[in-house]
């Protein structure tokens, strides 16, 4: 990067990276609009739709009442009838309100329909522990969604990737989830002030590396790093790759990365039971088994609700401490 | 105020919403001075409500309550040291400091849990009157929500069938004219959520929710229709929290104005029922400073008791996930 390029590199947080990804959208696509509970006036809860009524007005930027069947029924008929949605589901845990309308309706339209229907909707919604906020608003519900064929899914662990995630998912033209993550709202990292897309379906490296790869998901790329800082003073060079496309998953990114390594480890913040871990493991055996030098790790959370305590909150989510025994382990250091 | 009323019932009413009221203000003081985690959706100016409603009920009824539950569990008797102890994440706490907040709940004392889902309490409340149907007991079952819940299909869903099956169950919407930041005409069409009961084939009855006495007598006519195996009705009670969403923070707020939360705390329950104590003679200011000092006792031992109380450690985290006790 020149110097005079870095010189003006503008950092944004990730609160409003999103902010300024659903601008643009709504900038360049006279067809999209936001709706949702709470995304007027207020701007979200989570504040990264401020300013955004004032912009597009109220027909563009619409509060809905307390109806999740009802809103992400709102965004399929309007997509299969000619707008852009984009539907915010204010916490991820509330698809459980809305989990028809996604499974049965949304993701398979298209299908039942023999591709009569096309569905460009975009669904912002957000995930992850660590507020205290208990079972029910902080859950990661990735891998539920992820095992619905017609909806994609990804999940940027960073401001950068949550602005560009965001517009290639208004600009596709399937459903597209993007999990947001609530603890990293305040993150900042360089952001471009241009429209630019992050590709779906495509992994990042984020930290090069020869002795082991760990492949982090959402918030957990963070963890990932940290434990590989970690792990470097103990002579392990971790390579480390931001998953962020769920669905599709870029096996081919994950695979290159076990040729060079031969070595994996994979952290989400998701149970880890039945987690998507599962199935990148089932993914590099099949496609790099011979490249395998020992049995893939995986390190997610507990098969527990989230605590409400913070004394058990912390246990519960994985994190860098955690990422490094397993990886030790499985080294046999 | 009605004829035959005792002084007992008349003196637990306003001492249920001192209780409240005080223990409110305190968790919400704790919470800014970041001793309570988590968010808390505190019901201070709905306390006429959770009372009114409540003396109605006994232990073996049942409700469900909801993310703003504070209110309903004291009322249905909830004790302050467990109560707080949950809000402080304490393995003392109700729910062993797994639930927090918006989980507190309590079985034996009929509590089917605060919820942090949106409309999650009617369909609960509705299989719980299906099940004192099945069980031909006497129990009652209420479930508490707000206007914003009212917009949710599991509240149209649960109404339906109480009524079809006429189930011994209370709706109690306690409109408090906003969903979040949403006003209710933002929300819905209707200026009472009471004028849905039509739909369903149940009673709806609105009632000033800020007049103690008058949510006592509305809620006394539906739990006993329901007790008597009349079915359900819907209770509407127009009240106003004080507070933000979330938080204490109740003035210079966005979506309201400050004259309105005045004009709303002119009405103030707690106050008006203690005029109107002192005028028919049932209280004097000294029993009511009694009550005060009693109550802010009961709070401070609570909050001793929460901090003096050791957090769960990591070995209970897999406990109660699953029932691994012998069969019942
Ligand atoms: C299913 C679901 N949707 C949205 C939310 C977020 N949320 C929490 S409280 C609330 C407002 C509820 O309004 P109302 O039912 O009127 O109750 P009040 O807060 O006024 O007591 C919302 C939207 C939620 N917790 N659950």
């Amino acid at each position: 990067m020149s110097e005079a390029v870095q010189k003006n590199a503008r950092m944004l947080p990730y609160v409003s990276a999103i902010t300024e990804g659903v601008q643009q959208v709504l900038r360049e696509q006279d067809n999209a609009f936001v709706a949702g509970e709470d995304v007027g006036q207020a701007g979200s809860v989570f504040g990264y739709y401020q300013g955004l009524l004032a912009e597009f007005g109220d027909r563009r930027i619409v509060d809905t009442p307390i109806s999740e069947k009802g809103i992400i029924g709102l965004g399929v008929g309007a997509a299969a009838t000619g707008c852009r949605p984009i539907i915010d589901v204010m916490f991820m845990d509330f698809l459980g309100e809305c989990m028809d309308e996604v499974a049965n309706q949304m993701a398979k339209m298209r299908f039942m329909f023999g591709g009569g229907a096309t569905l460009p909707i975009t669904v912002l919604t957000m995930a992850g522990a660590g507020m205290n906020l208990a079972a029910q608003h902080s859950q990661s519900w990735e891998a539920w969604l992820a095992h619905l064929p017609g909806v994609k899914v990804v999940m940027p662990s960073n401001a950068y990737d949550a602005k560009g995630l965001i517009i290639a998912a208004a600009r596709d033209d399937n459903p597209v989830f993007v999990v947001l993550n609530k603890m990293s709202l305040a993150m900042p990292a360089e952001v471009p002030e241009e429209m630019y897309e992050v590709p779906i379906g495509k992994a990042q490296i984020v930290k090069e590396g020869t002795d082991f790869s760990i492949f982090g998901i959402g918030r957990m790329v963070h963890e990932a790093l940290a434990a590989a800082k970690t792990l470097e003073e103990l002579g392990v060079n971790c390579e480390v790759v931001d998953v962020r496309s769920i669905q599709p998953f870029d096996s081919e990114t994950a695979v290159a990365s076990i040729k060079k390594t031969h070595r994996a480890l994979i952290v989400h913040e998701a149970v880890r039971f039945g987690g998507f871990g599962g199935e990148i493991v089932a993914q590099l055996q099949e496609q790099a088994f011979d490249y395998l030098d020992a049995p893939i790790a995986r390190v997610g959370a507990p098969f527990s609700p989230v605590p409400y305590s913070p004394a058990l909150e912390q246990v519960y989510i994985p994190n860098a401490g955690r990422i490094v025994t397993e990886v030790k382990k499985v080294l046999g250091l | 105020m009605a004829k035959k009323i005792s002084t007992k019932v008349l003196t637990d009413l306003h001492l249920n919403m001192v209780r409240i009221r005080r223990f409110e203000e305190e968790a919400g003081k704790l919470m800014e001075d970041g001793k309570i985690p988590g968010a808390l959706h505190l019901y201070v100016g709905q306390e006429a409500v959770a009372s009114g409603v409540m003396a109605h009920l006994n232990n073996q009824d049942q409700i469900t309550s909801t993310h703003r539950g504070h209110g309903h569990v004291i009322a249905k008797g909830g004790q302050f040291s467990p109560m707080f102890a949950e809000l402080y994440g304490k393995a003392t706490g109700y729910c062993k400091g797994k639930g927090g907040s918006m989980h507190i709940s309590n079985m034996a004392l009929g509590i089917l849990g605060a919820n942090g889902i949106v409309g999650g309490g009617p369909p609960i409340a509705m299989g719980a009157a299906f099940s004192n149907k099945f069980r031909k007991s006497k129990q009652v079952s209420v479930t508490f929500f707000g206007d914003g819940a009212s917009n949710e299909g599991s509240f149209h869903e649960a109404a339906n069938m109480a009524a079809l099956y006429q189930l011994p169950c209370v709706f109690v919407c306690e409109n408090n004219g906003f969903g979040e930041y949403t006003a209710q005409s933002n929300h819905q069409a209707v200026t009472d959520v009471a004028d849905r009961a039509a739909g369903y084939g149940m009673p709806g009855v609105v009632v000033d929710g800020m007049d103690v006495m008058a949510v006592y007598e509305a809620a006394e006519a539906a739990v006993k229709r329901a007790r008597s195996g009349a079915g359900p009705t819907l209770l509407e009670c127009k009240t106003y929290r004080y507070y933000d969403h979330v938080g204490v923070r109740g003035m210079g707020l966005t979506y309201r104005t400050d004259e309105e939360v005045e004009a709303w705390k002119q009405r103030d329950a707690i106050e008006s029922f203690e005029a109107l104590l002192v005028k028919q003679g049932v209280m004097t200011q000294k029993k009511l400073d009694n009550v005060y000092a009693r109550v802010d006792a009961d709070i401070q031992e609570g909050i001793a008791f929460a901090e003096s109380s050791p957090f769960p450690t990591e070995d209970d985290l897999l406990e109660d996930v699953y029932f691994v006790g012998a069969k019942s």
